[in-house]
């Protein structure tokens, strides 16, 4: 059977060292990450009843950044460990990641002023027609600074999708190659890409197009907030931006596991074969991630049926490829290898953990039965947070600690902050769930007094969530001297 | 039980189950044994699994499809219009009968809105999206009478009818 193995050269993992674009991405991360993590607390502080604000509008303004802010520092971190680790592959232009981040700074900027100072409150979704009529909430100004704002943040990874994109053409032969196609489907065993190669290419042909609907959408919604004349079918819409996100968030998770693939087999000693069944997997997945979005418009009865039950069927098929493939790959690694098991392992197996687990909520919800009394309630930021703080998260802080060497300077049991941080993740995301099996409704500023047992508890695990954090947030700040010296 | 009663149980089980395969593989002492026979015991494992999400799974989740909301009014329905507003509903009849289905034909007059349909425990038993320029309609029996809530569940306030 062909093999390639993800063990980049030979001689990467003595000295793997992170370039300075690297470093500022994942510095960028991680403040902006424990700044949200604040505004989350302070959303579930309010629906706690333990802090009034002055006015409800300002939870949505708060909500809003956070939801934004999330998925943008999600893509930002993504883009960091997706980039680190194929670099050793093939060719990329760092001006990219430049660009990029410039045009994140720019983004962030527009979107704190919209949001914070001008008072726009319409979530990160942004699903029209609620920018323009906010029931005098906010100016239309207002959401159009938002609107562009995301628009520079969404051109930007689309820059490095295409420079991505770009390398991989370039160094494989194309997309298809890079998805490993001539070995899947003609045998060959020649130029076999890596799992690395293979996540990239998948990341590239799925979010290139989401961009795009993205980028549509946030040009129809400042148009028609110029010229309110200028009708647009809010059904269409509502694809275009339920497209845009759904792709774009379970992107960053594709992003972000290559540093599964890659640090596994370095540490264990163990290689992380290019396999067909890996290949075939992530082809699945390529597709279906593509179709399954209208699962988030199961309560929309103007859809078409069929696009319905293709959101709920092809949900539970496209959760395990990829999944079966990669957590039971990275268990199979782990287990009886003697593995030492300090900081960086550890969350590298709770980030499988986190993913695998998150993924069954969410494919309960996407069954239209279910999602009839689960849409819109908190079930859903549930699974969304289950995976995005307990799979994707550790897996951006174990490259952060890979980085810092971390596994060579935590003490024995320096698994410990990320066990805890498990436990309380786990707390935090059950009681989103609990919330959802009770039908408290999301996005809800004020709660009855019977659902805040889940919002207290909720809280104080978040509070815990976020000392965590900053624990490894800080490791990594104090000893990046050393990893820009490359010692 | 109510679906939100099985959606939890089997939605934390199924974690559950998960949660222990991965503690086996933490505590698991490590010998640092030759991958060769642990891989090809996962690749059995993983062979295993994955038809059992395909003969099992898959037919589950086609046979849950025949409880969709989508169907047409029943005929002799009770009839209910509400208009969703920025931030509330509007319904032109407030009581219908217990047993009998209840169509209501939900519109907005503005944004995006949630029509969820609260029991007196404060449960949510069914609910459809409105939105400007549709009319959506969502048929259902209320077995029991009772007082029911039509809530927003995302952004917006409330109101209580019979
Ligand atoms: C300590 C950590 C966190 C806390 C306390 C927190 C808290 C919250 C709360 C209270 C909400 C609103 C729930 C509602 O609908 O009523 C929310 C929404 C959301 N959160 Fe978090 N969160 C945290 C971490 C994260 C992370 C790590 C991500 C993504 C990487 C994330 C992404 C989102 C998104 C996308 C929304 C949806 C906003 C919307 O409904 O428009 N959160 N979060
Ligand atoms: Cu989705």
């Amino acid at each position: 059977m062909a093999e390639a193995l993800a063990q980049g050269r030979p001689d990467a993992a003595a000295a793997d060292r992170a370039t300075p674009w690297v470093v500022i991405y994942l510095v960028t991360t991680g403040v902006v990450l424990l700044l949200m993590m604040l505004l989350g607390l302070l959303m579930r502080l309010v629906q706690s009843g333990w802090l009034a604000l002055d006015h409800p509008a300002l939870f949505y303004q708060i909500m809003t950044v956070h939801g934004t802010g999330m998925v943008g520092i999600a893509a930002l971190g993504g883009v960091a460990v997706m980039w680190h680790f194929l670099a050793s592959y093939v060719t990329l232009h760092r001006a990219a990641l430049g660009i990029n981040f410039v045009l994140f700074l720019i983004g962030v900027v527009a979107i704190l002023w919209a949001d914070f100072i001008s008072g726009f409150g319409g979530a990160w979704t942004f699903l029209y027609p609620l920018p323009a009529l906010s029931g005098g909430a906010w100016e239309s100004g207002s959401a159009a600074l938002h609107l562009w704002g995301l628009l520079a943040v969404g051109v930007g990874v689309l820059v490095i999708c295409l420079e991505v994109g770009r390398a991989i053409i370039v160094g494989y032969g194309g997309l298809g190659r890079g998805l490993g196609w001539h070995v899947l489907f003609a045998g060959s065993t020649q130029n076999v890409p890596p799992p690395t190669v293979v996540a990239s290419t998948m990341v590239v042909i799925v979010t290139t197009p989401a961009l795009i609907a993205g980028a549509a959408s946030l040009v129809m919604s400042p148009v028609n907030l110029y010229f309110p004349d200028v009708a647009i079918n809010p059904l269409m819409i509502k694809n275009l931006i339920y497209f845009f996100g759904h792709t774009i968030i379970n992107a960053t998770i594709y992003m972000a596991v290559v540093v599964v693939y890659e640090l596994l087999p370095r540490i264990t000693g163990r290689p992380w074969k290019t396999t067909k069944v890996f290949l075939a997997a992530w082809t699945l997945s390529t597709t279906m991630v593509l179709v399954i979005y209208p699962h988030h418009l199961m309560m929309d009865f103007a859809m078409p049926t069929w696009a319905l039950v293709i959101g709920q069927v092809f949900s539970y098929m496209n959760a395990f490829p990829v999944l079966v493939v990669t957590g039971l790959g990275a268990l199979a690694i782990l287990n009886r290898s003697g593995v030492r098991w300090d900081l960086l392992v550890t969350l590298l197996l709770i980030s499988m953990f986190g993913w695998m687990a998150g993924v069954i909520p969410a494919v309960v919800d996407a069954t239209i039965a279910v999602n009839s009394v689960m849409h819109n309630t908190m079930w859903v930021p549930g699974h969304f947070h289950f995976y995005l703080l307990l799979g994707l998260l550790p897996m951006i802080f174990a490259f952060m600690i890979y980085l810092a060497r971390g596994e060579d300077v935590a003490p024995r049991g320096g698994d410990m902050a990320a066990v805890l941080y498990l436990i309380f993740g786990l707390t935090f995301t059950g009681m989103f769930l609990l919330g959802g099996w009770a039908s408290v409704p999301r996005r809800w500023a004020v709660h009855l007094s019977e659902w805040m047992v889940y919002d207290r508890i909720a809280t104080i695990a978040a509070a815990g969530v976020i000392v965590l954090t900053t624990i490894f947030i800080a490791m990594f700040l104090a000893r990046i001297p050393r990893i820009l010296r490359g010692a | 039980m109510t679906v939100q009663t099985q959606s939890l149980l089997f939605s934390f089980a199924a974690i559950l189950v998960l949660a222990v395969v991965f503690l086996r593989v933490r505590l698991q002492r490590g010998d640092g044994e030759d991958y060769g026979p642990v891989q090809g015991r996962a690749y059995r494992i993983r062979a295993v699994f994955f038809w059992v999400l395909i003969l099992v799974g898959l037919p589950i989740s086609l046979w849950l499809l025949r409880a969709m909301p989508y169907a047409s009014a029943a005929a002799g329905a009770q009839v209910v219009n509400a208009t969703g507003a920025q931030w509330y509903w509007d319904l032109d009849r407030e009581e219908v009968e217990a047993g009998k289905p209840v169509t209501f034909n939900v519109a907005s007059t503005d944004v995006n809105h949630g029509f969820g349909v609260y029991d007196a425990n404060g449960q949510l038993v069914a609910q459809v999206q409105a939105m400007p320029g549709y009319i959506n309609r969502l048929t259902h029996t209320f077995d029991a009478p009772g007082t029911y809530r039509v809530l927003c569940p995302n952004i917006a306030g409330w109101r209580i009818t019979t």
